[in-house]
């Protein structure tokens, strides 16, 4: 069975102002993503080898990205959320660190307008090049 | 004298036999060496998890069918799961084994037609194509029986499932559980010692165990690379835990070890219903939910071992009688991040092999 991963110990190792929404999640700011996501996947840290599901949700006032890792070795699950304001919605790409964040954060881009610095092949994925707005924004459609 | 080369452009689909769907390959080939290769997507988009958010939760089901067409029962259930974790529904103990019945004739049904796909990719035009099609068929049949349909069944509700087995069902499904390994044997004596087969598989297309997990593949294509990864294992769903099977791996990822995995995986499916089969208890199928059901404010998520791979489905709900968001965590599109990495450098030909030895469904790509 996996485990979850023990999200509030982890948000007090990783310090600063992350902190643990559930027993497997945990809220960090969107400029040390980039940061923490490299010492989770670390053999000899964490070793949230496996980076499973990136997604999108617009709330309100802001963009929030789910992360879904999985240690393999362990069989453990750990959810990173991050925000990012709607003005301007970057976040550091983690294609670097993970290969099966590319096609995941290309989606995000087309379909809610995110940028992620660092990504090698930004470009509109389901829908064509020329393509007015970001269809999964909920102001989409709406006359915005 | 070596002959100096240009590279150039080739695109292969979005209406090429081999692409399974409507899948571009912007190739750069040198001679016949791919030099470089690059996925185009979205010709299949439908905006599925957009249009989800503007219908009831229960419209929503049929929407999920049409994800992986090839595997519908497989995809409703991520999506019938995450609901009932958020809305606290229970399952009725038959109603699960029912699932999970249901679920593996589809998982066999869409290994036949990968493997069948395959070959044909291999150049032997449909002829073991329609070898697999003759079984699949008789799965069809069961799934009429139950469902009244054959490809997009709509089958799965909160709370249970849409229809009991009929009378019928049963004796038909044992006679199909009884004639199906004669069949695999068939296959195997057709396929396991061909020349050819061996020839365009064997040692082609290798994934290695960390690039496979790097690039998040599952299913067929992460164990292939030697990783024991099925969620039915790892992380129990629905009443796996009291059911025995085995997870096959490959050992050094090549297109030989992900159809060999298929092959296998089919005999423990039906291992699988066997179990589930004398197990089935009696009682209800399904638990009464509100036609229009608003699950508490809240998020959730779920997973499946689908013919595919890892099969997730995440859930936010805002307390309303639509989701606020729905997305699907589809494992062909996590499988073909792989692609580039098994393809560079490869001949044209093999190209074809290797990308059928992944199986996808552009359904569930493009969503």
């Amino acid at each position: 069975m996996t485990r979850s991963a023990d999200a509030i110990g982890l948000a007090q190792t990783i310090g600063g102002n992350v902190e643990a929404t559930d027993a497997e999640t945990i809220l960090v700011p969107a400029d040390r993503l980039l940061d923490i996501a490299t010492r989770l996947k670390n053999p000899e840290g964490m070793c949230f080898d496996y980076l499973d599901m990136i997604t999108a949700v617009d709330y309100e006032e802001y963009f929030e990205l789910v992360y879904r890792f999985v240690s393999m070795a362990e069989n453990k699950r750990l959810t990173i959320n991050t925000r990012v304001p709607k003005g301007n919605p970057v976040v550091d790409s983690l294609t670097g660190l993970w290969k099966s964040a590319d096609f995941q954060e290309r989606e995000l881009f087309d379909l809610f307008g995110i940028t992620f610095n660092g990504h090698s092949c930004l470009r509109r994925m389901m829908l064509w090049e020329g393509f007015q707005g970001h269809p999964l924004r909920k102001d989409y459609g709406r006359g915005a | 004298m070596a002959l100096s080369t240009e590279p150039f452009i080739l695109n292969i689909g979005p209406q090429h036999p081999s692409t399974h769907g409507v899948f571009r390959l912007r190739a750069t080939l040198d001679g016949e060496i791919m030099v470089d290769v690059e996925p185009v997507f979205g010709y299949l988009h439908r905006g599925i998890e957009k249009l989800m958010e503007s219908r009831t939760y229960k419209e929503n089901i049929p929407l999920t069918d049409r994800l992986d067409y090839v595997s519908a029962i497989n995809n409703n259930w991520p999506y019938v799961m995450a609901l009932e974790k958020l809305a606290e529904i229970s399952v009725p103990l038959r109603a699960e084994y029912i699932r999970v019945i249901m679920g593996e004739l589809q998982r066999i049904a869409s290994h036949l037609l990968a493997v069948g796909s395959l070959l044909n990719d291999m150049g032997s035009f449909f002829t073991p194509f329609m070898y697999m099609f003759r079984e699949r068929e008789k799965i069809l049949d069961l799934f009429d029986m139950v469902t009244g349909q054959r490809l997009l069944y709509n089958f799965m509700r909160f709370g249970g499932v849409s229809h009991d087995f009929p009378p019928e069902f049963i004796p038909a499904l044992d006679k199909f559980l009884a004639s199906m390994p004669g069949f695999l044997d068939e296959y195997d004596q057709l396929l396991a010692q061909n020349e050819i087969l061996l020839a365009r598989t064997k040692g082609i297309g290798i994934l290695d165990r960390q690039t496979a997990i790097n690039c998040a593949t599952s299913g067929p294509v992460l164990r292939g690379s030697g990783v024991q990864w099925d969620i039915r294992r790892a992380d129990p769903y629905s009443v796996y835990e009291n059911l025995e099977f085995d997870v096959p791996t490959g050992t050094i990822g090549d297109n030989y070890d992900r159809y060999r995995i298929r092959m296998t995986e089919m005999r423990q499916s039906l291992r699988i219903i066997r179990q589930a089969v004398e197990q089935l208890p009696a009682g209800r199928t399904l638990t009464p939910v509100p036609l229009r059901v608003r699950p508490p404010r809240g998020e959730a998520y779920s997973q499946i071992e689908s013919p595919r791979g890892t099969l997730g489905c995440y859930i936010v709900s805002d307390g309303t009688e639509s989701p606020y968001r729905c997305h699907f965590r589809a494992p062909a599109l996590l499988n073909l991040t792989a692609l580039r990495e098994m393809l560079i450098g490869q001949k044209l030909a093999d190209a074809i092999v290797i990308f059928g030895s992944i199986d996808i469904s552009m359904g569930e790509v493009d969503r």
